[in-house]
C-alpha cells in the first residue's frame, strides 16, 4: 500500500488533473457527437473513470482513504448502470435492428 | 400468620381482576370467531357457541358479583395507558363495584336467556351466524360500558352498543324500511352522543381527570348548584336522553322494532336503553349537586312516561306497543332519578329487564307462531292455541302492571314512595303514570289472547307453540319476573331493604350530599298509596276486559285519539321543522358551495395543468442527441452559476 501511494506521488498532481480533464472532455464530446448508442455508453464510462482516477489521485496525495472508498462505490453503481443500459440497448436493437439513437426519435409526444 | 392472610387476600383480588378482564375477552373472542368464520361455520353451531360464551361470562359475572357483595370492596383493574401526552393521562381500566356488578349480571343473565331463545327464533334465517356475531359484539360493548372506570372508555362502550344496535336493527337489510330505521336510531343517538361528548370535555376541563371515582371525590367538595356542574350534568343527560329514548329523542326506539324480536328484547328493552339510567346513577354525585338538572330530568322523565304510555294504548303493532311501553317505563326510571332515588331507578331497571324481556320474547313467540304477523287486529283467541306463551305473557303483563306480589309491584312501589316523599302531587302523578301501564298492557293481552278469533286466525292452520329452546328461557325470565321483587319489600312489610342496602355503598356519597331530604311517610299514607293504585288497577283491568274482549273490531279512532295513534305527530313535526329545512339548506350548499365553488376550483386546477402540459410537451422532440446537449449545457450552467454566485 505504501509503495502504491509512493508510486502515485511520483507523478505530480497537476498531471493527473490535466489528464483527467482531457479524458472527461473526450467523454463529453463523445456523448454529444456520436450517434451510436454503444459508443455513447463507452464515453459515459470514460467520464466516470476520469472522475474515479482523479478521486484516487487526490486521495493518495492527501493521505485520506475516503476518496478511494468512494471510487469503489462509483464502480459498483457504474456496473449496475451498465447492466441496465446494455439491456435497454439489446431491446432497442431487437425492435429497430439498429443502435443509432436517431432511431428513437419516435419516442416523443 | 397475618402475612399469609394478606398474601391470600391479594391473590383473591388478583383473580378477580383477571376475571373482570376475561369478561370482556370472551364475548370479543366469540364475536371474532363467529364473525370471521361465518361463511364456514355450521348454522346450528354459531348459536351454541355464542350462548356458551355468554354462559361462561355469566358464571364469571356471578363470581365477581359474589365477591363484590360479600367483601364490600371494588375491584380495580388497570389494563394499559391509553392516552398519555402532556399532563393528560387516560388509562384503560375496569372497575367492578356493586352497581357495575349488578348491571353485569343483568347483561349476561338476560343476554344468555335471549341468546338461547334466538337459537330457536333465528333457526330458519340465512344470516344466523352474522346475527350471533353481532349479539356477542353487543355484549362485549355493553360490558365495556358497564365496567369502565372512566368516562372516555364508557363512551367507547356507549358508541359500541350504538353500533351493534344499528347493525341489528338493520339486520334484515334487504328491506329498505329496516335500513331507514337503523339509520334513524343511529342519527338520533348521535345527537345525544354529542351532548355526552361535550359533557366529557367539560368534565376534563373542570376536574383535569376523567376517572369516575376521582371526579366524584372532587365534585363532592363543590357547592350545590354550581354552574359548571349544572352544565356538565345537562350535557350528560342529553346523552342519556338519546340512548334511553327520552323526549325529544325517543322516536328512534319504536322504529328500532324493525330488528329481529330477540334484539328488541335484549338491546331495546333490557340492556342498552338502560345505559342512560346507568350513566346518571354512576354520576350520582354530580347530579345530586345540580338540583336544576334533577328537576329537568324529573320533568322530562314524567313527560316521556305519560306520552309513551298514551301512545302505547293506541298502537296496533304488538312490538310497537311494547316499544312505547319501554319508552314509558324508561321515563318512569328517569323520574326516579330526578327524585333522587337512584336505587329505585336501578331496582326498576332490574325488574324491568326481566319482565320486558319476557314480554318481548313472548311477543316474539306469538309472531313466530303466526308466521311473522305483528298486527294485533289480526290476532285474538290465541290463549287456547299457544297456551304456554299465553301463560308466560300473562305473567309478564301482571309483573309490569305492578300487581303484587310480582316484581314490578316492588320496584314501582319504591319509586312511588320516593315520589310521595317528594310531595303528594308528585306521588299522584307517578301513580297515574304507573296506571297507564295497566291500560296498554291489558289491552294488548285481551286483544291478542282473549278477543274472539279474527278471520286471519281462523284461516291460519299452521299456528303452533314455539319449540322448547324458546320456551325455557322465557320460563326462567317468568320465574325471575315473579321472584325478583322480593329482594326489596316495601317498608311496611319488612325491615330489611335488600336492594337499597346492596347499592348503598355506591350511592353513599350522593345521598350524603342530597339537599332535600323527603318527609318520611306515615303508616296510613303508605297503606293508602299501596291499596288505592292496586284497586284502580283491578277496575281498569275489568273495564278493558269489557271493552276489548267483546269488541270485535278495535274501536274507530276519533278526534284526539288520532293524535295519540299517530304518536302525537312527533315524527311529522321533526320532519317539518328539522329534516325539511336541513335538507333544503343542504341542497343549497350542494349546489352553490360544493358544485360551483369547490368543484369549480378543482376542475380549474385540472384544466390548467392540461393546458400547460399541452404546450410544454413540444420540448420532448424524441431526438436523443438534443436531450444530451440540453443535459450537458444545463450541468455546465448550474456549475457556472454555483461558482459565481
Amino acid at each position: 500500500m505504501e509503495t502504491t501511494v509512493a508510486q502515485i506521488q511520483v507523478i505530480p498532481l497537476q498531471y493527473y488533473i490535466i489528464f483527467c480533464s482531457a479524458l472527461f472532455s473526450i467523454g463529453v464530446i463523445g456523448v454529444l457527437a456520436k450517434r451510436n448508442a454503444l459508443v455513447i455508453f463507452m464515453s459515459v464510462e470514460l467520464m466516470l473513470n476520469s472522475a474515479n482516477l482523479l478521486l484516487a489521485a487526490f486521495s493518495a496525495y492527501r493521505n485520506d482513504p475516503a476518496g478511494q472508498i468512494f471510487v469503489f462505490f462509483i464502480m459498483v453503481v457504474a456496473a449496475a448502470e451498465v447492466a441496465i443500459g446494455l439491456a435497454l440497448l439489446v431491446v432497442v436493437y431487437r425492435s429497430t435492428k439498429t443502435i443509432d439513437i436517431n432511431a428513437l426519435n419516435r419516442l416523443k409526444w | 400468620m397475618s402475612e399469609l392472610v394478606t398474601r391470600n387476600y391479594s391473590l383473591v383480588t388478583e383473580y378477580m381482576e383477571l376475571i373482570s378482564i376475561l369478561l370482556l375477552v370472551f364475548p370479543l373472542l366469540g364475536f371474532l370467531a363467529i364473525g370471521l368464520f361465518q361463511k364456514q361455520m355450521n348454522r346450528s353451531f354459531s348459536g351454541i357457541l355464542a350462548s356458551s360464551v355468554i354462559f361462561i361470562n355469566l358464571i364469571l359475572a356471578a363470581i365477581l358479583f359474589n365477591f363484590v357483595s360479600s367483601s364490600n370492596q371494588t375491584v380495580e383493574t388497570q389494563l394499559f395507558d391509553w392516552i398519555k401526552f402532556g399532563d393528560i393521562s387516560i388509562p384503560m381500566s375496569l372497575t367492578v363495584d356493586r352497581l357495575s356488578a349488578l348491571m353485569m349480571l343483568i347483561v349476561n343473565g338476560v343476554g344468555l336467556l335471549i341468546h338461547i331463545y334466538s337459537i330457536g327464533y333465528m333457526k330458519e334465517d340465512e344470516g344466523v351466524n352474522r346475527f350471533f356475531a353481532y349479539m356477542n359484539l353487543f355484549v362485549f360493548f355493553m360490558l365495556t360500558l358497564v365496567l369502565s372506570s372512566n368516562y372516555l372508555m364508557l363512551f367507547i362502550g356507549w358508541e359500541g352498543v350504538g353500533l351493534s344496535s344499528y347493525l341489528l336493527i338493520g339486520f334484515w337489510f334487504k328491506d329498505h324500511v329496516n335500513n331507514d330505521a337503523a339509520k334513524k336510531a343511529f342519527i338520533m343517538n348521535r345527537i345525544g352522543d354529542l351532548g355526552f361528548l361535550l359533557g366529557i370535555f367539560l368534565l376534563y376541563s373542570t376536574f383535569k381527570t376523567l376517572s369516575i371515582s376521582e371526579i366524584a371525590a372532587k365534585a363532592s367538595l363543590m357547592p350545590s348548584g354550581d354552574l359548571t356542574l349544572t352544565a356538565i350534568t345537562l350535557c350528560l343527560f342529553i346523552g342519556a336522553m338519546g340512548k334511553s329514548a327520552q323526549i325529544p329523542l325517543f322516536t328512534w326506539l319504536p322504529d328500532a322494532m324493525a330488528g329481529p324480536t330477540p334484539v328488541s328484547a335484549l338491546i331495546h328493552a333490557a340492556t342498552m336503553v338502560t345505559a342512560g339510567i346507568y350513566l346518571i346513577a354512576r354520576s350520582s354525585v354530580l347530579f345530586v349537586l345540580s338540583p336544576v338538572t334533577m328537576n329537568i330530568i324529573l320533568v322530562i322523565g314524567a313527560a316521556t312516561a305519560i306520552v309513551g304510555g298514551i301512545i302505547a294504548i293506541y298502537q296496533n303493532d304488538i312490538k310497537k306497543v311494547l316499544a312505547y311501553s319501554t319508552v314509558s317505563q324508561l321515563g318512569f326510571m328517569f323520574m326516579a332519578l330526578g327524585l333522587g332515588s337512584f336505587s329505585g331507578a336501578m331496582f326498576h331497571l332490574t325488574t324491568h329487564a326481566f319482565f320486558k324481556a319476557l314480554l318481548f320474547l313472548s311477543a316474539g313467540s306469538v309472531i313466530h307462531a303466526l308466521g311473522n304477523e305483528q298486527d294485533i287486529r289480526k290476532m285474538g283467541g290465541l290463549r287456547k292455541k299457544i297456551p304456554f306463551t299465553f301463560a308466560l305473557f300473562i305473567i309478564g303483563t301482571i309483573a309490569i302492571s305492578g300487581i303484587p306480589p310480582f316484581a314490578g309491584f316492588f320496584s314501582k312501589e319504591l319509586i312511588l314512595s320516593a315520589a310521595y316523599e317528594h310531595g303528594t302531587g308528585m306521588g299522584i302523578l307517578a301513580t297515574a303514570i304507573s296506571l297507564l301501564t295497566t291500560l296498554y298492557m291489558f289491552r294488548l293481552l285481551f286483544v291478542v289472547f282473549y278477543k274472539p278469533e279474527s278471520k286471519e286466525i281462523k284461516a291460519n292452520h299452521h299456528i303452533h307453540e314455539s319449540p322448547k329452546v324458546m320456551l325455557y328461557p322465557m320460563a326462567i325470565l317468568a320465574i325471575l319476573s315473579v321472584v325478583a321483587g322480593f329482594v326489596q319489600m316495601p317498608k311496611l312489610f319488612s325491615e330489611t331493604q335488600g336492594f337499597d342496602t346492596f347499592l348503598s355503598p355506591v350511592f353513599a356519597k350522593a345521598s350524603g350530599l342530597a339537599t332535600v331530604s323527603g318527609q318520611a311517610l306515615s303508616v296510613q299514607t303508605e297503606w293508602l298509596t299501596l291499596i288505592i293504585p292496586i284497586s284502580i288497577i283491578f277496575v281498569l283491568i275489568f273495564l278493558s276486559y269489557k271493552r276489548f274482549v267483546n269488541n270485535k273490531e278495535l274501536a274507530v279512532q276519533t278526534g284526539i285519539q288520532h293524535v295519540f295513534a299517530n304518536k302525537f305527530y312527533f315524527d311529522e313535526i321533526y320532519d317539518f321543522f328539522l329534516v325539511k329545512p336541513l335538507a333544503f339548506i343542504s341542497n343549497v350548499f350542494r349546489g352553490l358551495l360544493d358544485q360551483t365553488i369547490i368543484n369549480g376550483f378543482v376542475n380549474a386546477v385540472g384544466n390548467g395543468t392540461l393546458f400547460v402540459g399541452k404546450r410544454l410537451r413540444r420540448l420532448q422532440t424524441g431526438n436523443v442527441g438534443l436531450y444530451l446537449i440540453f443535459m450537458v449545457f444545463s450541468i455546465i450552467a448550474i456549475l457556472f452559476f454555483n461558482i459565481i454566485l
